[in-house]
C-alpha cells in the first residue's frame, strides 16, 4: 500500500473514531441531501448505536492502516478499494433510509471482494473471492428482499418511518420481514449455517484487510441484527430471541471447534470470528426474549453484553490478525507446522499476541472476560422468565457458552503456544524477523486497548447500557454503584476487575518477594530439555499443532465426522517392514455438505434445464421475443 | 475496616500455609486405607522447603513465559484464596469477584501452565497441555450449570451471598436439585485438581501424566511454586464444597473467635472431605483418557438435572 493512502486511511479512522464516540456519548445529528442517492436522496443520522459502530470502524481502521503503512510499501494497487472500505463502513450504521444503506452495504462488498482478490494469481484465492461474492450476493438478496416488503408494508423507504410503523403491522407481516432481513444481516454476521464463506475469504485477504473484515465488517452485521429485531420492528415475539440464542449459542460451538483444529493460523482466526459473533448473539437474543418477557433492566444489559463483547472483539481480533499477519509475512506461509519459537525472534509480536490470547479466551483480567462474564450472568438471570420452556432454552445456552469459553482456552493456548513458544519448526522460522515499527505501534495500541477495556468496565458499560437503552426505547439502568465495582441486580453478583488486577499485580510480586527473603538461591542454570536420554532434542520431536488437536478430535468426533485415510505401502519382502504410511484425518464442514452441495445441486439441475431454451439460434430468440410480446399484449 | 482487612490476610495466609498440610494428610489417609504406614501428614513442608534449596535447572528452549508461569499460578490462587468465603461469609475482597471470576481465574493457572508445558518443546509438555485443557474445557459445563441451579434457588451468584442464604434455610440445602449439584461439583473438583480417577497425582508414568507432565520441566523453587499452587487449589476447590453446599457454623461478621470457630469447623468438613475423596481415590482406578469425557458428561448430567428439578420442584 502507498504511504499516502495508508496515512489517508489512518485519519480516516481517527476521524470516524472521534465522530463516533460523540454520537455514542450523546451527539446526535442528521444530513441530507436530496440528489446524491437515487428515490430518497441521501439521509445520515447519527445516534448512540450509529455511533457505537462508527467508533469500532475508526479504531479498527487505525490500526489497521498503520500497519499497512508497513506491508507491501510502494504498491499502488487495492489503495482505492481500502479506502472505499473505510468510508463504505462508515456510512452503513449511519444510513437512515434504505437506499443509502443498501449503497453502502453494496460499497462495502465489492470493496472488500476487490480487497480479497489481492493475490490474484493464487487459484485458491480467486475461488475464496468467488464463494465469498456469491455468498455475499445471496445475503444482499434477502436483505433486499425484507426492505422491500418493509417499504411495501409501511409506503416509506425511511428507517424513522419502520420503527414507527413496524410495531402496528400484523404479526405474519414483521415475522416475514424480520426473517428475511435477519437472515441477510446474519450471512453478513457469519452466522451457522451462513458461516461457510467466512472462514474462507477472510484468511484469503492482505491482514489489515483480514483485521478489518473480522473485526468490524462481519460486526455491521450484528448492527443490522439489532436495528431490526430492537428497533424497526419493536420487540418481537419471544421466539425471535429465541431462534437468535440458539443460533448463537450453535455458531459459538461451531467455531471454537473448527478452530480449535485449523492448522492455518488466520484461518483459526476466522473460525474464532464465528464463535464470537456466536457470544455476541447469546448476548442479543437473551436480550430480546428478556423484552419480549417484560423484563426491561435484563434486555438492556444483555443487549449491553452483546454490544461489550463486540466491541471487545473488534479490540482483541484485529490485535491477532495483525499479529498473524507479521507471522505470516516474516515466515511465508500461514500454516502452524512450519512455525514455533517466534518468541525469542519476534518478542514484540508475541507479547502482543499474547494479550490478544489471554483477552480472547476470556481470562481475567482482560476485557473478553468481562463482556463474557456479563452474558453469562444476564443468561444466569433467565429464572426471572416465569416460563419453564425458556429457562431449559437459557439452562442450554449457558452450557454452551461455558463449553466455547473452555474450548476457546484451548485453542489459544494452541494458536499461541505451537506459533511462538518451543523450537522453530522449519528453517523460515529459525530465520524470521520482527515486525516493522507501525506494525509493532498498531499492535501496543490494540493490547492497550484490551486491557483498557477489561480494567474499566465501569466506565465502558454505563454509556454501552446507554446506547442499548436508546435502541430498546428504555430508560438507561444504573450498573454502576461504586466507581470501581460493578454491581448487577443488587446482590445477584458484583465484579471488580481493577482490584482483581491488583491482586492479581501484588500475588505475583508476594511471593517474589519472600523467596527472597528465605534466602531461595536466585540463579537458575540451563540445561538441555528431559529427554528419556537421548542425546538431541528437534523440533520434530515436539507436540505440534496437529497432535495438540489430537484429543479434541477424538472427543468431539461426532462434530468433525472426519475423512480418515490411512495408505500403508509395505515392504515387497515382507509386511512387518513399512516402506511409507500416510494417514490423513480432515474435519468436514457439515453446513457445506448437508446444506450449500444439495442447494448448488439443485440450482445446477435447474440451470442445466433452463439450457435448453439457449440454443443459441437467433431465429428461435426472435420467436421468443414474439411470444413474449404477445403475451404481454394479451395481459395487457 | 482494618479488621476486615487483617481477617481478609489471615484468611489467605490460613489458605496459604494451610494447603499443603490437607495434601500430606490427603496422602497420609490413602496410605493408611492402602495398608501402608505412609508419611508424616507435615511432609509437603518438607518437601517445600528442600525444594526451595535446590538448583533450579531451567530448558535452554524455554522463553519468559515458562519463568513466569509459576509466579501466575501462586497470584490467581493468591487472589482466590481473598475471594471465597473461607472463615467468614464475606471476606473484605468478597466484592470483587463471584463464582464465576473464581472459574475463570483457575482457568487463567490453567492457561499459563499449559503454555509453560510447551515452552519447553518436549512431547511430554505438550502431552500434558493438550490433555489437562480437554479436561478443564469439558468440565466447564458442569460448572455454570450448578452455578445455574444454584443462583436459581439462591437469587445470587456472589459466593457469600449464596453461603448466607443457604445456611439461613435448612430447606434449601435439602433440596434434591442442591444435592445433585454438589455431587456435579465434585466430580469437577476431581477432574479440575488431577485426582484420581481422571488423573494420577502419584504417577510419573509417560503415557497417563496430564498434570505431571505438563509440570515436567519444572525443578528448585519454580517446582515448589508449582506444588504449593496446586494445593491451595485442592484446598478451595474442597473450601468451596464445604462453604457452597454445606453453609453451616461459618460466621458472617468479622470477629476474633466466631472466626476462629469458623476455622475449626472449616476443618472439620475438610478432613471429612479429604477422607471421602482419599477413599474414592483408593477404591477406583484411573480411567483410560478418552473415558474421562464420559465422566464429565455424567457430571454435566447430574448438573442438568439439578437444574431440571429446582426449575421443576420451585
Amino acid at each position: 500500500m502507498s504511504t499516502l493512502a495508508g496515512s489517508v486511511g489512518a485519519v480516516i479512522g481517527l476521524g470516524a473514531a472521534g465522530l463516533g464516540l460523540a454520537g455514542l456519548l450523546g451527539h446526535q445529528w442528521t444530513v441530507r441531501n436530496a440528489w446524491l442517492v437515487p428515490l430518497t436522496g441521501l439521509e445520515l443520522r447519527m445516534d448512540p448505536i450509529a455511533g457505537f459502530f462508527l467508533l469500532l470502524v475508526g479504531a479498527a481502521a487505525f490500526p489497521a492502516s498503520l500497519y499497512a503503512l508497513d506491508h507491501h510499501r510502494g504498491e499502488r494497487r487495492g489503495d482505492g478499494a481500502y479506502l472505499v472500505f473505510l468510508l463504505a463502513m462508515g456510512v452503513v450504521p449511519l444510513a437512515a433510509n434504505a437506499p443509502t444503506f443498501l449503497l453502502a452495504w453494496e460499497l462495502m462488498a465489492l470493496a472488500s471482494y476487490a480487497l480479497v482478490l489481492h493475490d490474484h494469481r493464487q487459484p485458491e484465492v480467486v475461488r475464496a473471492a468467488w464463494i465469498y461474492a456469491v455468498m455475499t450476493h445471496a445475503g444482499l438478496a434477502s436483505l433486499l428482499a425484507g426492505m422491500l416488503f418493509m417499504s411495501a408494508s409501511t409506503g416509506s423507504l425511511r428507517f424513522a418511518d419502520w420503527h414507527a410503523a413496524g410495531p402496528g403491522l400484523d404479526g405474519t407481516t414483521r415475522s416475514l420481514a424480520w426473517l428475511l432481513l435477519t437472515i441477510g444481516f446474519a450471512s453478513k454476521a457469519g452466522v451457522v449455517p451462513l458461516h461457510v464463506w467466512l472462514p474462507i475469504a477472510h484468511p484469503a485477504a492482505p491482514s489489515h484487510v483480514s483485521a478489518l473484515m473480522s473485526g468490524v465488517m462481519i460486526k455491521l452485521g450484528i448492527y443490522g441484527l439489532l436495528r431490526v429485531g430492537l428497533e424497526w420492528l419493536g420487540p418481537g415475539p419471544a421466539w425471535w430471541g429465541v431462534a437468535l440464542l440458539l443460533a448463537g449459542t450453535v455458531s459459538a460451538l461451531k467455531g471454537v471447534l473448527y478452530a480449535l483444529v485449523e492448522r492455518d493460523l488466520k484461518r483459526l482466526l476466522a473460525f474464532s470470528s464465528i464463535e464470537n459473533v456466536g457470544i455476541v448473539l447469546i448476548g442479543v437474543g437473551a436480550g430480546m426474549v428478556f423484552h419480549a418477557s417484560g423484563l426491561e433492566f435484563l434486555a438492556v444489559f444483555a443487549v449491553a453484553a452483546g454490544l461489550y463483547h463486540t466491541a471487545n472483539h473488534a479490540a482483541f481480533k484485529a490485535l491477532l490478525f495483525l499479529g498473524a499477519g507479521a507471522v505470516t509475512h516474516a515466515l511465508g506461509t500461514r500454516d502452524m507446522e512450519a512455525m514455533g519459537g517466534l518468541i525469542k525472534r519476534m518478542p514484540w509480536t508475541a507479547a502482543a499476541f499474547l494479550v490478544g490470547a489471554v483477552a480472547i479466551a476470556a481470562l481475567p483480567p482482560l476485557n473478553g472476560f468481562v463482556s463474557e462474564w456479563l452474558t453469562l450472568l444476564a443468561l444466569l438471570q433467565a429464572a426471572q422468565i416465569p416460563r419453564l420452556e425458556l429457562s431449559l432454552v437459557f439452562a442450554l445456552a449457558i452450557a454452551g457458552l461455558a463449553l466455547t469459553s473452555g474450548l476457546a482456552v484451548a485453542c489459544f493456548v494452541r494458536a499461541f503456544g505451537i506459533t511462538f513458544l518451543a523450537l522453530p519448526r522449519s528453517a523460515a522460522a529459525a530465520g524470521a524477523h520482527e515486525a516493522g515499527r507501525a506494525t509493532r505501534a498498531a499492535l501496543a495500541l490494540l493490547a492497550l486497548a484490551c486491557v483498557a477495556l477489561g480494567l474499566g468496565p465501569t466506565v465502558v458499560l454505563p454509556v454501552l447500557g446507554g446506547a442499548a437503552a436508546s435502541l430498546v426505547g428504555l430508560p438507561a439502568p444504573v450498573l454502576v454503584e461504586w466507581p470501581l465495582t460493578l454491581t448487577v441486580a443488587g446482590d445477584f453478583a458484583s465484579l471488580s476487575v481493577p482490584v482483581i488486577a491488583l491482586g492479581l499485580g501484588l500475588g505475583l510480586l508476594l511471593p517474589l518477594l519472600a523467596l527472597r527473603l528465605v534466602g531461595a538461591p536466585r540463579g537458575r542454570r540451563f540445561a538441555a530439555t528431559w529427554g528419556c536420554g537421548r542425546l538431541l532434542q528437534t523440533a520434530r520431536m515436539e507436540y505440534n499443532a496437529t497432535s495438540f488437536a489430537g484429543p479434541y478430535k477424538r472427543i468431539f468426533d461426532f462434530v468433525y465426522r472426519p475423512r480418515k485415510r490411512l495408505e500403508i505401502e509395505f515392504h515387497p519382502e515382507s509386511r512387518f517392514f513399512v516402506r511409507r504410511m500416510s494417514y490423513e484425518n480432515l474435519p468436514r464442514g457439515l453446513a457445506e455438505e448437508w446444506l450449500y452441495v444439495p442447494v448448488v445441486r439443485a440450482l445446477q439441475h435447474a440451470s442445466a434445464r433452463m439450457r435448453r431454451l439457449q440454443s443459441g439460434s437467433s431465429n428461435l430468440y426472435l420467436i421468443y421475443v414474439l411470444a413474449a410480446l404477445l403475451i404481454l399484449l394479451v395481459l395487457a | 475496616m482494618t479488621a476486615a482487612a487483617l481477617a481478609a490476610v489471615a484468611q489467605t495466609l490460613l489458605v496459604a500455609a494451610g494447603a499443603p498440610l490437607l495434601v500430606g494428610l490427603l496422602r497420609t489417609l490413602k496410605a493408611r486405607l492402602a495398608g501402608r504406614r505412609g508419611p508424616n501428614p507435615w511432609q509437603p513442608y518438607f518437601d517445600l522447603a528442600k525444594l526451595l534449596r535446590k538448583e533450579t535447572v531451567v530448558s535452554e528452549t524455554t522463553s519468559w513465559v515458562f519463568g513466569v508461569t509459576p509466579y501466575v499460578l501462586a497470584a490467581t490462587m493468591l487472589v482466590a484464596a481473598a475471594v471465597v468465603p473461607v472463615i467468614v461469609t464475606r471476606p473484605a475482597l468478597a466484592f470483587a469477584g463471584n463464582v464465576v471470576l473464581l472459574m475463570y481465574l483457575f482457568m487463567l493457572g490453567t492457561f499459563f501452565l499449559a503454555l509453560a508445558g510447551l515452552d519447553s518443546g518436549s512431547a511430554f509438555g505438550g502431552m500434558g497441555s493438550s490433555r489437562g485443557i480437554a479436561v478443564a474445557a469439558l468440565a466447564e459445563p458442569t460448572i455454570m450449570l450448578a452455578v445455574f441451579a444454584l443462583a436459581i434457588r439462591t437469587g445470587t451468584i456472589n459466593l457469600g451471598g449464596v453461603a448466607e442464604r443457604i445456611g439461613s434455610d435448612p430447606v434449601l440445602a435439602a433440596h434434591p436439585g442442591h444435592l445433585l449439584a454438589f455431587l456435579a461439583f465434585f466430580i469437577v473438583m476431581v477432574a479440575e485438581n488431577g485426582r484420581l480417577p481422571v488423573d494420577n497425582p502419584a504417577t510419573h508414568l509417560e503415557l497417563t501424566m496430564i498434570h505431571e507432565a505438563m509440570v515436567l520441566e519444572y525443578s528448585g523453587h519454580y517446582l515448589a511454586l508449582v506444588e504449593w499452587a496446586g494445593a491451595m487449589k485442592l484446598f478451595l476447590f474442597l473450601t468451596l464444597l464445604a462453604n457452597l453446599f454445606f453453609p453451616w457454623w461459618i460466621p458472617s461478621d468479622v470477629a476474633a473467635l466466631p472466626m476462629l470457630l469458623g476455622a475449626l469447623a472449616l476443618a472439620g468438613k475438610l478432613v471429612l472431605l479429604a477422607a471421602a475423596l482419599a477413599v474414592i481415590e483408593t477404591v477406583v482406578a484411573k480411567l483410560r483418557l478418552f473415558r474421562v469425557p464420559e465422566l464429565l458428561a455424567g457430571s454435566f448430567a447430574l448438573a442438568v438435572l439439578s437444574v431440571a428439578s429446582v426449575v421443576l420442584l420451585k
